[in-house]
């Protein structure tokens, strides 16, 4: 069972503030969800765990033609929420 | 007056090429259609200013004898695929007022044909939903009863065909989002197979799952729009080669039925009954109908909200408020995310992000993340040893009918449930398609039903196929 400090510490990992309903209605929803996935342990259980790598394989090309310098800096720009001349403008970190 | 309920792709086109209308009448019918209906159905965001312009460009290719089958065609873009220099929200708050940098892949190649793009359509935000009611902008309506959800996540691309407000239109499929809308609004929906399809600017949810697919009112339709979207791309390294299985034609195929899955319960009888017809009728057309084990596919949902929260986590990490989309300043820099992305995210998604961080965080991660990945390779294999038997699987689409607005809103494990028929498919990596099969009556509406074919990987030709053959369709 999951209480309201694990909802928090999740919270914080994720980067969401959450109000105090947030959180108690976060708690009341996930608990079923993880009961109902346990379902898993105990399939696996009886097969063993088998994984193998797979079909799956990293697939890589060479970093050639890069776009232009500047060709899409202003459209990139005009998306920030903040901006100075071409920079994306953020608050002091240190 | 343009009879847009009868339209099919093949059948503009040559209109257009013969000159009984142009593609701005056309379009001009359409636009005149959202008019009248979208305030109640409400399955666009935003329809383009540019429509008109759009449809003059289409109408000089079809002049001057460049046109393909797909010029001037209107189509419908869901949410979370990007048009350059339009906005993509994803129907979040958190990018109301994002505007795509570059076209995606797909898109690209629709520009290539000359389409001509109508507007972008209602998803459950970030296409994490089964209803559309996760949109931040409000719900969209089913055409044939707007008590009711359209499905979702493409809530808005399937309410815009079958509204007769598009022609055809692309959605999304992660564990259903194609198929299951598909299925509520009477029509004809595909999810590929994965890396079938580019998925090069659309919005990641699933990236295991995801695929891009088309939506329309005939099979023919929706593999018009297959073959034009689909290919290797050099933008999305999970795309594969062309290795389509070829059907040849009258083929007699083998249809195997998960009996032992279509029995535990919880289906609507008007289901079972269409269900059963639809096998009476292929088993008329000479095809053969076999029962089939899938042993491991009740573990499909478990499955499913382990992986899809995985990976919604880490895709939703991008949205922090900083280079692009909504920020809310705090006192420092790091609590500018926190604030952001409280403000910027909805309830379901806030709840898979959290859930994802969960099965994903040290000392859970073997416990859920691995074990779920095992199971879906029982899962998969499951599908690889039925398809050495059969052809083609058949199961309903969804286990019951359009249900009511708010309905199930309040309950994610019974909304979960939902896509139990679905949700397996995209474990697979497998293609499928919904194709509209019978109706339920209640009251004075009637509610369409859906039946799902699935084919082994790159077998959409197979569905093609019976498909047309189920729908008497040439």
């Amino acid at each position: 069972m999951l209480e309201i400090k694990d909802i928090e510490k999740l919270a914080k990992l994720a980067r969401i503030e959450l109000t105090t309903e947030e959180k108690e209605n976060l708690l009341k929803e996930v608990d079923p969800i993880l009961g109902y996935v346990t379902q898993l342990k105990e399939v696996v259980s009886s097969v063993g765990e088998t994984k193998k790598a797979g079909e799956l394989r990293n697939v890589t090309r060479e970093d050639t033609n890069p776009n232009e310098t500047e060709s899409n800096t202003e459209i990139l720009v005009a998306d920030m929420p903040e901006s100075q001349g071409n920079y994306l403008k953020v608050k002091k970190i240190l | 007056m343009i009879d847009l309920k009868n339209l099919t792709i093949k059948k503009t086109h040559e209109a257009l090429v013969r000159g009984d209308y142009s593609v701005v009448e056309l379009a001009s019918a359409y636009l005149e259609q959202i008019k009248k209906t979208d305030k109640d159905i409400h399955a666009y965001l935003e329809v383009y200013s540019d429509v008109l312009e759009q449809a003059k460009v289409a109408d000089e290719k079809i002049k001057n004898g460049t046109a393909t089958v797909l010029t001037g065609i209107p189509i419908s873009i869901k949410d979370n695929i990007l048009i350059k220099g339009r906005i993509a929200s994803s129907a979040s708050k958190i990018l109301e007022n994002y505007i795509a940098t570059y076209d995606a892949t797909v898109i690209e190649k629709l520009k290539k044909e000359g389409v001509v793009f109508i507007g972008r359509t209602n998803m459950d935000e970030f296409a994490m939903g089964g209803s559309t009611e996760n949109s931040a902008y409000g719900p969209t309506k089913n055409p044939f009863d707007i008590e009711r959800v359209p499905g979702g996540s493409s809530g808005g691309a399937a309410a815009s065909v079958a509204s007769d407000e598009a022609l055809v239109a692309l959605g999304s499929d992660t564990g259903g989002s194609i198929r299951q809308p598909a299925s509520f609004c009477g029509l004809v929906g595909l999810k590929p197979t994965y890396g079938a399809v580019s998925r090069h600017g659309v919005m990641a949810m699933g990236s295991s799952l995801d695929q891009i697919g088309p939506f329309g009112k005939t099979v023919k339709d929706v593999e018009i729009l297959f073959n034009a979207i689909k290919g290797q791309d050099m933008m999305d390294s999970t795309t594969i080669p062309d290795k389509a299985v070829e059907v040849l034609e009258d083929k007699k195929m083998k249809i195997g039925v998960p009996r032992d899955f279509l029995n535990m319960g919880g289906i609507d009888e008007s289901v079972v009954k269409s269900f059963e017809e639809s096998l009476e009728k292929l088993k008329g057309l000479g095809h053969e109908i076999v029962d089939i084990e899938l042993p491991n596919l009740k573990y499909s949902l478990a499955v499913y909200y382990v992986i899809v929260p995985a990976e919604v986590s880490s895709n939703m990490a991008r949205f922090d408020g900083m280079r692009f989309g909504k920020r809310l300043s705090g006192k420092d820099g790091i609590e500018d995310y926190f604030l952001s992305r409280q403000a910027g995210l909805g309830r379901e998604v806030k709840r898979r992000i959290i859930l994802g961080t969960y099965v994903l965080s040290s000392g859970y991660y073997d416990a859920y993340y691995n074990k779920a990945n095992i199971v879906r390779e029982l899962i998969t294999n499951d599908y690889k040893k039925a398809f050495e038997k059969v052809d083609v699987i058949i199961t309903p689409t969804t286990p019951g009918p359009a249900f009511k607005i708010e309905e199930k809103a309040g309950d994610p494990l019974k909304m979960y449930l939902e896509d139990i028929f679905t949700v397996p498919i995209n474990l697979a990596g497998v293609p499928a398609i919904s194709v509209p099969f019978g109706f339920k009556e209640i009251g004075d509406k009637k509610l369409p039903l859906g039946i799902q074919f699935i084919a082994k990987h790159g077998g959409e030709e197979v569905l093609f196929s019976i498909s047309k053959d189920l729908l008497g369709e040439k």
